[in-house]
């Protein structure tokens, strides 16, 4: 839906649980709209479908779950490369292998650190709601479009199975500039060349270092978060996704008990909110960090906190999700 | 009295998880009985490929190793070449070897893998819940072309059989049903077949065995048998499309 | 329910196949219709069918947190292993619903909640549709609890059933009546 209001028209993808709905829902929809649907006979050509078609400047969009993800990095790592804007859809399940279909944070090291080849980031974007499901998609085609850059929505399988109501509202477009890199026809103007190769000396050094021009100011410009209850907070549970939201009622429970607790939630996996944690850690020392797997995200908590600050962690693998209570649990262990 | 339906030795006493009518159980019992004929249980390596019929290891009594998904005959491949002396097959579904592993599926084949494909084709994406499949006839409504399969949009059916007969490669090519007792009793001896090949050293056999997935169709397992003779069978006709006699190779 | 603030949440557990999640499901739309804030979350056994389901239904006043619950306001159980997994784990004081055509009441454990004995199956065999109990269930725990006004619940038919099924939804709604009744009478 958020796709289709972003005027995205072009949906490649290929089935896998726990994320169906998405094509079967587009496969219906986008047709009357005059949009494309394509059940690609795999991934791979999915995310190659894709390739061409942002080529030529126009909106597409994919979704998939982990292992089909893992299978399109050769092709992001490629749009990267040739700065070409897609959005990718990752209800992740849980891995590694087939895994299996229930809800997992296993994937947050492959979407943030660039699962493919080379040295290229990914704009990630984590929503913990179905209303932020939408916003952020349509927010991920400005954004891509912005910076010629794949955007990914990193949701898990709660989020995918989740119903709550929404809202939609077509968000307010970006300012955005005009796609002149687009394959088009080189109808009075020179040829246009998308590319990943650059063999000449020096060429792909500068390449390089445009690209990372490029992630420096995704870093300053696009960082988002959320924070709850930390103006007075002493501890402070860090979570994104699915995971934020059951924080969020652990950290309730806890403020019952007249514990202190505050929530800080990234929004944008990368750009990760470094500086908004750091901020925090000069007054709170304490954080929890929850994941739906076995430490992943911590390390980036780790990373932008201040030195003195302790970093706790309290991760599940797939399998049963935890209640707030079980979170409560390990806030009323380390809170001081 | 002479026993007549019974387990054969290389099926592991469980109940199928199949859903009620669905042919991947008696896909798994001819194989089953094929293992047991040559007597090749304990050199027998299956390879699950990914779709309904992964759970092979929780019913034969046989070594088995999972396949990503597509990639079944790439692994058995490995397999084989790794140890010539043990006998090799899988089943890949519709999606599986038509769609996002046919690359490895004909490449297998173009090699003369010396191995044994069985190819289980209901037309459908049964274990993701009844997507339209590369085997999807035209008109077919699936949850992923809710309009009916239509040419123009998403092409046609493929004719995988057809296609492998067409390689040097391939040894074996066959197309079965088990609709019916008649057809049941072809495909019983189209599977033992292929196993011989194998053991015999002739090269790539094929069988594709036509299917029914009666949930993803909607239709009651009778229904479904029918299903596979009115329309199914028109469009992917039974028989032998190709058999490599030892003559030939030599 | 009237009340400004108010939280309460379900699990509705059964067979695959018993409509555990169309309970949830109208459950959600119904509140979501009253303006509520609502979540709704399936889980399915691993078997693809032929398994158990359940789903969690949380409604309220206020943005919704954790979507996932570990002691519910309520559990309606449509069968014996769900009242086993969910019975235990019922608030004190809260509400446990059963379906005693198929759970022997016997096997209940708590006697700090309310327990609501609804033969479903068997009412909705005698009214003459099987496949109706768990609109029976959906029609006794929505009287019992009032958390949505029964309008909102007829509404709400229209939006969760698929168009080729609208032609059920009278009779869905007589037996959402029956099952109300039914508590009216106890
Ligand atoms: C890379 C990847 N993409 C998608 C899937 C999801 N998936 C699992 S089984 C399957 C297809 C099953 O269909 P088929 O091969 O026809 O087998 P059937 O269940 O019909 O026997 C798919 C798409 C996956 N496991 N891995
Ligand atoms: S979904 Fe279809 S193919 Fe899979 S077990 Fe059921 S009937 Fe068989
Ligand atoms: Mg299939």
């Amino acid at each position: 839906m958020g796709a289709i209001d972003a005027g995205c028209l072009l949906f490649f993808g290929y089935p896998i649980t726990p994320q169906n709905e998405i094509p079967e829902y587009l496969s219906k929809h986008l047709p009357p709209l005059g949009g494309t649907f394509i059940q690609a006979e795999s991934e791979i050509a999915s995310i190659n479908l894709l390739l061409g078609a942002s080529a030529t400047g126009a909106r597409a969009m994919s979704s998939s779950s982990s292992p089909g993800i893992s299978l399109m990095q050769e092709g992001i790592s490629y749009m990267a490369g040739s700065e070409l804007p897609v959005v990718i859809v990752n209800i992740s399940r849980s891995g590694p292998g087939l895994g299996g279909i229930s809800a997992s944070q296993g994937d947050y090291f492959q979407a943030t650190r660039g699962g493919g080849h080379g040295d290229y980031r990914m704009i990630v974007l984590a929503p913990s709601t179905i209303q932020e499901m939408y916003d952020l998609t349509c927010l991920a085609f400005d954004l891509s479009d912005k910076y010629r850059n794949p955007a990914m929505i990193l949701g898990d399988a709660l989020i995918g199975q989740m119903k709550e109501p929404l809202i939609r509202q077509k968000p307010e477009k970006m300012d955005l500039p005009p796609k002149d890199w687009a394959l088009t026809g080189a109808r009075g103007r020179k040829p246009n060349r998308i590319k990943s190769l650059y063999l000449q000396e020096g060429e792909l050094t500068e390449h390089n270092w445009k690209l990372y021009q490029k992630y420096e100011r995704m870093k300053k410009e696009e960082v988002r978060f959320e924070t709850v209850n930390v103006e007075d907070a002493r501890f402070i549970i860090v979570a994104f996704g699915s995971m934020a939201r059951v924080s969020k009622s652990a950290m309730e429970l806890a403020r019952e008990e007249g514990m202190k607790v505050g929530l800080f939630r990234p929004i944008t996996l990368f750009p990760y909110p470094e500086k908004g944690l750091y901020d925090i850690s000069k007054q709170v020392k304490q954080f929890l960090t929850v994941e739906l797997n076995t430490g992943q995200m911590v390390e980036d908590v780790k990373l932008s906190v201040d030195r003195d600050a302790q970093v706790y962690f309290y991760g599940k693998p797939p399998g049963a999700l935890p209640p707030p209570e079980e979170i409560l649990e390990e806030i009323r262990k380390y809170y001081k | 009295m002479e026993l007549v339906f019974k387990r054969p030795e290389c099926l592991i006493d469980v109940p199928f998880h199949f859903c009620p009518g669905c042919h991947h159980g008696i896909a798994h019992r001819l194989v089953a009985e094929a293992i047991d004929h040559f007597k090749i249980r304990e050199k027998t390596i299956g390879v699950a490929s990914v779709g309904c019929s992964v759970f092979m290891y929780d019913y034969f009594n046989i070594d088995v190793v999972e396949a990503p998904h597509g990639r079944a005959s790439a692994v058995a491949s490995g397999v084989k070449r790794a140890r010539k002396d043990l006998i090799v097959f899988t089943i890949q579904g519709d999606g599986d070897l038509g769609a996002i592993g046919i690359a490895e599926g004909i490449h297998t084949a173009n090699r003369g893998e010396n191995i044994t494909l069985i190819f289980a084709n209901n037309g459908i994406y049964g274990m993701t819940g009844g997507q339209m499949a590369p085997t999807t006839l035209l008109g077919q409504k699936t949850t992923t072309s809710p309009y009916g399969r239509d040419f123009t949009y998403d092409g046609y059916p493929i004719r995988m059989a057809e296609m492998m007969a067409t390689l040097e490669g391939s040894a074996l090519v066959a197309r079965v049903a088990v609709n019916n007792a008649a057809n049941l009793m072809k495909a019983k001896k189209a599977v033992r077949k292929a196993f011989q090949m194998q053991t015999e050293e002739m090269g790539f056999s094929f069988v594709e065995i036509l299917m029914s997935c009666p949930t993803n169709w909607g239709l009651s397992s009778l229904e479904a048998n029918r299903r596979v003779e009115e329309e199914m069978i028109p469009y992917f006709p039974l028989g032998i499309l190709k058999e490599r006699k030892m003559a030939d190779y030599l | 329910m009237n009340s400004d603030r108010f939280y309460y949440d379900v699990i509705v557990a059964g067979f695959g196949g018993q409509g555990v999640l169309a309970i949830g499901n109208l459950l959600a739309y119904a509140a979501m219709k009253e303006g509520r804030q609502v979540t709704f979350l399936p889980t399915y056994g691993v078997e693809m069918r032929g398994g158990t389901a359940n789903c969690t239904v949380v409604i309220s006043s206020k943005e919704i947190g954790s979507p996932i619950v570990q002691r519910p306001h309520a559990a309606i159980s449509m069968n014996l292993p769900s009242l086993l997994k969910y019975g235990p784990r019922v608030l004190p004081k809260g509400l446990l619903m059963v379906n005693s055509s198929l759970i022997d009441l016997k096997e209940v454990s708590r006697n700090d909640v309310e327990l609501l004995a609804i033969p479903v199956n068997d009412i909705a065999i005698q009214n003459g549709n099987p496949k109706l109990a768990n609109m029976i269930a959906l029609g006794a725990f929505a009287e019992k609890t009032k958390w949505i006004g029964m309008p909102s619940l007829f509404e709400s038919l229209e939006k969760v059933f698929d168009e080729r099924h609208h032609g059920l939804i009278p009779s869905n709604i007589k037996a959402i009546e029956i099952g109300a009744k039914f508590v009216q009478s106890l």
